[in-house]
């Protein structure tokens, strides 16, 4: 392949624009696309996959113990029970931060990432300093998200290499007994379900 | 011919800090939603499988260099460039010059939707049982592999066992290389942050993958 028909490195964002823009009328011409799709398939990740879902999934495993039992147990089955299933999320896992353990998620070899329950992967997830540190030196990693754990805490890294896809069930925040569901998920960030963050404290919905 | 993957990123050093954005941060240009849809939409045709997707990212020979969104319109021209559904000569002309390659299933707006929700399970019916069982110590080929493998450079060698056993899987190995989905058993394997990185790792500091079976050897 001849590098003269792909973008230089450094490329200007004008000039990407131009060029991707230039691949997409190639591919409409040809017929391999539905340009009507392409605009269903941002919308879709933009505004409706995210990490709102992650969310709501969390906070029915900290009312609901039965739900919190089958997310560990089967969290394809539990979090589908809900309404989110597919695409990067065929064979879901739950691990649950406790006490003593401090669960991280990573893909070192690309981008892996549960898409239903969090939508797109954010760019620093897919940037190479959090890919090289994170199974070696996840304290520094969790430093610059401003999360300092206990020393005696363990932190579990799940590297993810195949098909399978990791959330975090963070801990319940103390002090949040009385806030209902809804209020609970607005408590739970995206960080807190990759293990690199925690979520907010109830005062920020109170 | 030796296979080099530049996406191999664990334990390596000289990456510096994780820079944190906010929950609304999807993107960074109006090209970057394109290169995603154009992405989902090119493999939503069935050209290609995602192992094969992932050997022409990162086997990009400017791989380091790139943003993930560029990784991803690069690989995916690499991909239609390989399979003659599209010439360089068109890419640099913006217009079709070359007829379509005929019967490629095409992923309608209405079937967006239905594609999304049903995803890619590659989880297989198991014909043989499992060698390893929980708790099982087990170590990791140490040799490299002239193909895509989804082992990755710091696992090679190293001593773990299995933490769990998640079923029968499409082994990226092979289907990759356009051999065939070949499922085998996949195991998480968890090793100690010591056995990876040596005595300065903390004693509470642990790792796992996911390793299909033929990446394993028992340890006696």
């Amino acid at each position: 392949m001849s590098r003269d028909h792909l973008p230089e490195e450094h490329t200007g964002l004008a000039e990407m624009e131009l060029h991707v823009r230039a691949l997409r009328t190639v591919l409409e011409q040809k017929g391999y696309i539905d340009p009507a799709a392409l605009d269903v398939l941002i919308d879709t990740y933009e505004t409706r996959i995210g990490p709102r879902n992650g969310a709501r999934v969390v906070a029915r495993a900290w009312v609901d113990p039965a739900f919190r039992k089958w997310l560990l147990e089967d969290a394809t089955a539990a979090i589908a029970s809900l309404g989110y299933a597919g695409r990067q999320g065929e064979h879901m896992v739950a691990v649950e931060n406790t006490e003593s353990r401090h669960n991280l998620i990573v893909c070192t070899l690309c981008s892996c990432y549960p898409w239903p329950v969090l939508g797109l992967p954010p760019t620093w997830y897919k940037s190479a300093p959090y890919r090289a540190r994170a199974v070696k030196d996840p304290r520094g990693v969790l430093a610059d998200f401003g999360v300092t754990l206990p020393a005696a805490t363990e932190i579990r890294v799940w590297d993810s290499t195949a098909e399978v896809r990791y959330l975090v069930l963070p801990r319940r925040p103390a002090g949040s007994n009385g806030l209902s569901e809804e209020q609970l998920a607005a408590l739970v960030t995206r960080d807190s379900m990759i293990g690199t963050g925690v979520p907010k404290a109830p005062e920020s919905v109170r | 011919m030796t296979y080099q993957s530049r996406a191999d990123l664990g334990g390596q050093e000289g990456f510096g800090r994780v820079t944190p954005e906010g929950e609304d941060e999807l993107f960074h240009a109006a090209w970057e939603r394109q290169a995603l849809a154009l992405t989902l939409a090119m493999g939503a045709t069935g050209a290609w499988n995602i192992d094969m997707s992932r050997r022409a990212r990162e086997t990009l020979p400017d791989y380091p260099a790139l943003t993930y969104y560029e990784i991803w319109i690069k690989g995916l021209q690499s991909l239609l460039i390989e399979r003659g559904l599209v010439g360089p000569d068109e890419i640099a002309a913006g217009r079709m010059l070359h007829p379509a390659r005929p019967g490629l299933p095409l992923l309608r707006v209405t079937d967006v939707p239905a594609v999304l929700a049903r995803g890619s399970p590659t989880l297989r019916p198991a014909t043989v049982p499992a060698r390893f069982a929980v708790g099982e110590p087990v170590r990791l080929r140490a040799a490299a592999v002239a193909h895509h493998t989804r082992l990755p450079g710091y696992a090679r060698g190293k001593t773990g066992h299995i933490d769990q056993v998640r079923g029968v899987h499409v082994f990226p190995d092979a289907h990759a290389q356009g051999l065939g989905e070949q499922p085998c058993w996949l195991y998480t394997v968890v090793f100690t942050g010591r056995e990876l990185w040596g005595s300065g790792a903390a004693a509470n500091h642990t790792v796992s993958i996911d390793a299909w079976e033929p990446y394993l050897e028992p340890v006696s």
